[in-house]
């Protein structure tokens, strides 16, 4: 990137934030929860991509670590302990699970690996089901509270909304900083040959393991969010359909690119709610135009901008290799 | 006792319905690496498209040949031309994800355009039970695995002994000697799509009598498909037979002899078990790996 490339994403990144405080001031009830829901989902997807596309890991289990970390929020606030003590729980449980549910990761791989995480899923979601002493069966816990942050309450839909951008504010710079250590880059070396990687001295299951705790437990603080933003949680949004979906977004968004979760959310979250004006047709759209844009651009919203870019800078190295050459038949001409 | 056989019976016949879902599925994998994810999907509309005929006034035995024909167009030739051929050089995961948008755009067309609500659909087999050895033995069950068995027999046969049978083989195993050996490859390709869509079309023929017809009952079968091709074997058609009457027949068991409520865990519990110790399936070969 130059620097003026680099001033361009800054500025860029100020304006959409500026945008996601000030905008919504103006929204209603719904369209704050549906903003509100766009940056858990985000949250979650950003674990995803972790796990996905940085180090190639597929996993089918991101719903559950969402619904583990929901369950946990749920019963300790409704108990009378803090949100924040219940995110820190939530965050060490779905990394502890995630670091078990790695272990067949490292005996497997790919599609292999899928099914493993799949029939996890489904397992949890039939462990909040059933299990109705500590979850409450099909019934659920209602009434989930909204913390009070310094003595504001965030019990009304704008501060709340407040509460969860700052969640993925934090997580957002904690990955971009993971993303850029030497972790990150023994990530990326998992990813593209873990042969290699592991010659070259990467510790190759430590990162394999740590790549999926990580990115559980981000599914988890994403569920700690989500408990007290619908305040009512019961087993039905943590079907597979759920991990399907988060997965989903990581790869319409750009699985590997880092604002591929905020756009690949954006477009699963947000976009059934634009189509509303198709009516009952508008899930039929909406599947519609995901297999195109996939067939479009099978890598992504963001592939399609990073093959832009590319063939752009393509183009003017090129321009500026054929004056060289220009100028140089020039001067021997001369 | 007699109470176990009637089980382990009927357990055979939605295993047999199981198999055959998952062979489609595992022929999908071999020739083109092609996760299904809309599998279960793709069991749940052939029986919608037989009612929409018999709607239309045709008799049973008509509805199932237009069914089955417009089965084969549609999630045969029109599924691999439109979404499977673009995407196929672009590897496994967008495929697979877009096949998930296809569930969803299937499930939501049927809820939308023909009911939200399960539809009663007729059975080709007789009803009735059967006794044998003083157990009573529901006859449909013993027509379905019967049937099932039958259709992956002559599956086999034809894969192992016609000339177009060992073309797709070859196709499926090293598709570039293939192609150096004359054999059209493509076609080929294109043929076990459509076998897949002739099996599911009889697999929705055999399971709807008794789940009915519902938008949404293509979930749970898919997923007991996936299961089935795993434990039994990604590569193999021998395997995914015995792994989907083994998951019929282990589910029918768990939901008498465990509990209701975890009896969707078993199925699952055995997945693990044998991804963990046995990867290749029980039937199937190892999976050379390529550095």
């Amino acid at each position: 990137m130059t620097r003026a490339q680099r001033l361009l994403v800054g500025a860029g990144g100020a304006v959409v934030l500026a945008a996601l405080i000030v905008a919504p001031i103006s929204l209603g009830r719904y369209g704050l929860y549906v903003l509100s829901q766009w940056t858990v989902m985000t949250i979650a997807a950003i674990g995803l991509n972790l796990t996905l596309g940085y180090a190639g890991q597929v996993s089918l289990a991101q719903g559950a670590f969402v619904g583990i970390g929901a369950y946990a929020a749920a019963i300790l606030t409704s108990h009378g302990y803090p949100l924040a003590l219940a995110i820190v729980v939530a965050l060490a449980l779905s990394f502890v699970v995630g670091w078990l549910l790695g272990y067949p990761a490292l005996r497997v791989q790919h599609h292999y690996l899928a099914f493993v995480t799949l029939a996890f899923s489904t397992l949890a979601f039939l462990v909040f089901r059933n299990e109705e002493w500590l979850t409450g069966g099909i019934y659920g816990i209602s009434g989930v509270p909204r913390p009070t942050l310094f003595g504001f309450s965030t019990n009304k839909p704008l501060p709340f909304y407040y509460v969860c951008l700052s969640g993925l504010a934090i997580v957002t710079l904690a990955f971009w900083g993971l993303v850029r250590s030497p972790w990150g880059r023994a990530f990326l070396a998992l990813r593209e040959n873990p042969l290699r990687a592991a010659s070259l001295g990467v510790d190759t299951r430590r990162y394999t393991l740590m790549a999926f705790a990580i990115g559980s437990a981000l599914g988890g603080f994403a569920g700690a969010l989500y408990a007290p933003l619908t305040q009512f949680i019961d087993p039905t949004p943590f079907t597979l359909a759920l991990s399907l979906n988060l997965l989903m977004m990581v790869i319409i968004g750009g699985s590997g690119f880092f604002f591929g979760p905020f756009v690949g959310a954006m477009i699963a979250v947000l976009l059934p709610e634009w189509l509303r004006f198709a009516d009952r047709y508008y899930l039929i759209f909406y599947a519609v135009l995901v297999m195109l844009l996939l067939i479009y651009s099978p890598s992504g919203v963001l592939g399609i901008l990073d093959r832009y870019l590319r063939s752009r800078n393509a183009r003017a190295a090129s321009a500026m290799r054929a004056s060289a050459q220009a100028g140089l038949s020039d001067e021997a001409v001369r | 006792m007699s109470n176990l056989l009637d089980l382990v019976v009927s357990g055979l016949g939605t295993g047999a319905i199981y198999a055959l879902a998952a062979i489609g599925f595992t022929l999908l994998w071999q020739t083109s690496q092609t996760i299904n994810f809309a599998q279960g999907e793709f069991v749940m509309l052939p029986a919608f498209l037989m009612l929409a005929v018999m709607r239309a006034g045709a008799p049973f035995w008509l509805a199932i040949l237009i069914g089955v024909a417009l089965s084969a167009a549609l999630l045969g030739l029109a599924f691999k031309r439109l979404l499977v051929d673009p995407m196929l050089r672009h590897g496994v995961l967008p495929l697979a994800i877009a096949t998930m948008a296809l569930s969803i755009a299937l499930k939501e067309s049927v809820k939308t355009f023909y009911s939200a609500e399960a539809q009663p659909f007729p059975s080709i087999a007789p009803s009735g039970s059967l006794s044998i050895f003083g157990a009573s033995v529901s006859l449909q069950s013993l027509c379905v695995f019967a049937f099932g068995v039958v259709v992956v027999v002559a599956l086999n046969l034809f894969l192992d002994r016609t000339s177009t049978g060992r073309q797709m083989q070859a196709a499926a195993q090293n598709p570039t000697v293939a192609r150096i050996i004359g054999i059209p490859v493509e076609r080929m390709v294109t043929l076990t799509f459509v076998i897949n869509a002739v099996l599911v079309a009889l697999a929705s023929l055999l399971v709807t009598p008794i789940y009915l017809a519902k938008f949404s009952s293509g979930e749970t079968l898919g997923v007991a498909a996936f299961v089935a091709a795993i434990v039994g074997g990604f590569n193999q058609v021998r395997g995914a037979l015995v792994g989907g009457l083994l998951i019929g027949v282990v589910d029918n068991l768990a939901a008498a002899y465990v509990s209701t409520q975890y009896r969707a865990a078993v199925p699952l519990a055995l997945l693990i078990v044998v991804i963990l110790f046995r990867p290749q399936g029980l039937m199937g070969r190892a999976e050379e790996r390529t550095v």
